[in-house]
């Protein structure tokens, strides 16, 4: 997960808190998304970032598991044509397994 | 109208392991955090001769010898499935190694910054001596100049006057600081703008002795890759291009350096077309040089999971860009797609924006473009880093939009994207890859009637200058020239022209 990414989540639940705070992914890719997913969850596993160690305990949910939370039309203006495109099950799979 | 055509294309490629090892930033980040870094440890272990980055398909399909679509007829992984009848030399280009590379850097310096040991320096001159693109270039008496000992070399890397140079695993050469303190002159910063304008000297010679341009008619180069040259006043100042012209001998030509990340290339292209068809220059050639920062950019994860390090290669290409022959393909300059600043950054937006807003203008339909050429990675290199397969995802999404249109249904998105995509074969060199690789080819099979129009498609990341959060992204179409050049209005034309509508008018008045 980018550097930047995870420096701005960490600040995040450092001024917020953690109750009431989830992560939304936009991964192409299932194990790229998954990486992410765990990097919130328990850490960097690449231990390259500042969440190298930090165990936020976030929950993290791809952007494909929330489209009954959007309005159709943005939902489909926006993500409509990545719909097609990706692997969305194997995708929201992998970033379930994270929240168990 | 007379659009503009694309007249040539050439390709250059140089395995560049030690640079891999000691000037990739994969590989600086990791020992400037770990020194005793497992993947240091690891990668020589992974990487490959330069026999078989010759022998390596996508290499081949970069330099015009096989085609993408034979690509497309090879078994992956490619890298086991090499192909062993075939040369460094191409229809469009070369592969290079990098002890010659090292020789082409002290030919391209002016300033006495590359420093090569005296054998070493013998050896390579004796091979670019006998070089077909190279032997006889301008300034190749920088080989022939006194060359220093080993020690001096040592010394100065010691002292931190110079980064060094190895070649096969030994110490052969540096390249000085050309500022006592200057960051934006520092050893490093030579170095990588040494090996982007030595690259681009390579690509530019392989076109004149590959087509028939002479360096002479060159009136304007653009250079677009994606480094910066200047001093700590204007660290981007410039110029690449015309440094790159003086030593291809364009003496008639003047230039500029263009930048978009790694949509600079298309952007290039463009600006080439368009300054042809407005008649300012008759002959433009854009072109580009490799990065050493990139090289092993993902490598981290092909020696964890065991692969060859295929992010060996430098890259390089230079196109011409000419007058309308009514041979050669056109560039459709009425119809440039572009990301513009409002277009939003959403992927839907985005190709949108660069793919289906031009054909529309056009009248054209996803389909009516035989091939797309966007960002052309091989896969092979980022489908272990996670990054998936990146042209097959653009012609997915181009086909997504397809089903939106209702051009086609959503069953045939994989027959839509088998006819037009194109296998991604280019080095993951940033600019490189973006559209470009393809023009060569593309190019001879419109000359060949197999297609009729292809579009290029460059894309870029500027978030990471940290200045904005835009994307970038701009295409073209190129297309089978209608073989009429239109020279105008000539005196007689206009004259009867007149006369008839004269006739017209005369008759509304009887009436």
């Amino acid at each position: 997960m980018d550097l930047e990414n995870q420096a701005r989540i960490k600040d995040l639940s450092d001024k917020y808190g953690k109750e009431d705070f989830i992560v939304v992914l936009g991964g192409a890719e299932a194990e790229a998304s998954g990486l992410a997913a765990e990097t919130v969850a328990s850490g960097d596993p690449t231990f390259a970032g500042p969440l190298s160690g930090v165990s936020l305990g976030l929950k993290a949910y791809h952007i494909f598991e929330l489209k009954e939370e959007i309005d159709a039309g943005v939902y489909d203006e926006q993500i409509g044509m990545m719909e097609m495109v990706l692997n969305v099950d194997e995708i929201i799979e992998e970033v379930k397994s994270y929240r168990k | 109208m007379n659009y503009p055509v694309v007249k040539g294309a050439a390709y250059g490629l140089i395995q560049a392991n030690e640079m891999l090892i000691h000037y990739g930033t994969t590989q600086t980040s990791e020992l400037r955090i770990n020194k005793d870094s497992d993947h240091l440890k690891k990668l020589p272990a992974h990487l490959r001769s330069f026999e078989a980055a010759v022998k390596y398909p996508p290499n081949q399909a970069y330099i015009g010898n096989i085609t993408p679509d034979d690509l497309k007829n090879i078994p992956r992984p490619w890298y086991e499935n090499q192909i062993s009848t075939v040369s460094r030399n191409g229809r469009f280009g070369e592969i290079m190694p990098e002890d010659e590379f090292l020789g082409l850097m002290k030919i391209v310096d002016i300033f006495d910054l590359v420093l090569l040991e005296e054998k070493f320096q013998a050896q390579v001159r004796d091979k670019l001596a006998l070089h077909p693109v190279l032997a006889g270039i301008n300034n190749f008496e920088n080989l022939e100049k006194s060359a220093p000992e080993l020690a001096q070399i040592e010394k100065m890397t010691a002292e931190h006057l110079a980064l060094p140079l190895y070649f096969n695993g030994e110490l052969v050469g540096c390249v000085k600081k050309a500022h006592e303190f200057d960051d934006a002159l520092s050893a490093h910063v030579m170095l990588e703008n040494l090996v982007s304008k030595a690259s681009s000297v390579f690509a530019l010679q392989l076109l004149l002795v590959k087509t028939d341009l002479d360096a002479k008619d060159i009136d304007y180069i653009i250079e677009c890759s994606e480094e910066a040259c200047g001093d700590m006043n204007q660290r981007g100042g410039g110029n690449f291009a015309k440094s790159v012209g003086e030593i291809g001998g364009c003496i008639n030509a003047t230039g500029s350096d263009t930048r978009s990340f790694c949509a600079g290339p298309a952007h290039a292209l463009v600006e080439a077309a368009a300054l042809v068809q407005a008649g300012v220059y008759k002959n433009v050639v854009v072109l580009a040089g490799g990065s050493t920062a990139k090289l092993g950019m993902n490598s981290k994860e092909h020696v964890k999971k065991g692969l060859p390090v295929l992010e060996d290669m430098l890259g390089a290409f230079a196109v011409h860009i000419g007058e309308n022959d009514g041979i050669n393909p056109v560039i459709r300059t009425d119809a440039v797609g572009r990301h513009r600043i409002g277009s939003g950054a959403s992927p839907q937006a985005v190709m949108t924006a660069i793919v289906t807003d031009p054909l529309d203008s056009l009248g054209y339909k996803i389909t009516d473009v035989n091939r797309y050429s966007p960002e052309m990675q091989n896969p092979e290199i980022t489908e272990p880093a996670g990054a998936g397969d990146v042209p097959q995802a653009n012609y997915k999404m181009i086909a997504a939009l397809g089903v939106k249109r209702g051009e086609f249904s959503r069953d045939e998105i994989i027959q839509a994207v088998d006819s037009f995509g194109v296998p991604g074969f280019a080095p993951t060199q940033g600019h490189i890859p973006s559209g470009i690789p393809f023009i060569g080819h593309g190019r001879e099979m419109i000359l060949a009637g197999d297609i009729e129009r292809a579009m290029i498609i460059g894309k870029g990341s500027l978030f990471l200058g940290r200045l904005t959060n835009l994307f970038d992204g701009i295409s073209f179409l190129i297309e089978k020239n209608a073989g009429i050049i239109d020279d105008g209005l000539d005196k007689e034309t206009v004259r009867k022209m007149i006369g008839e509508a004269m006739i017209e008018f005369a008759k509304t008045l009887q009436e």
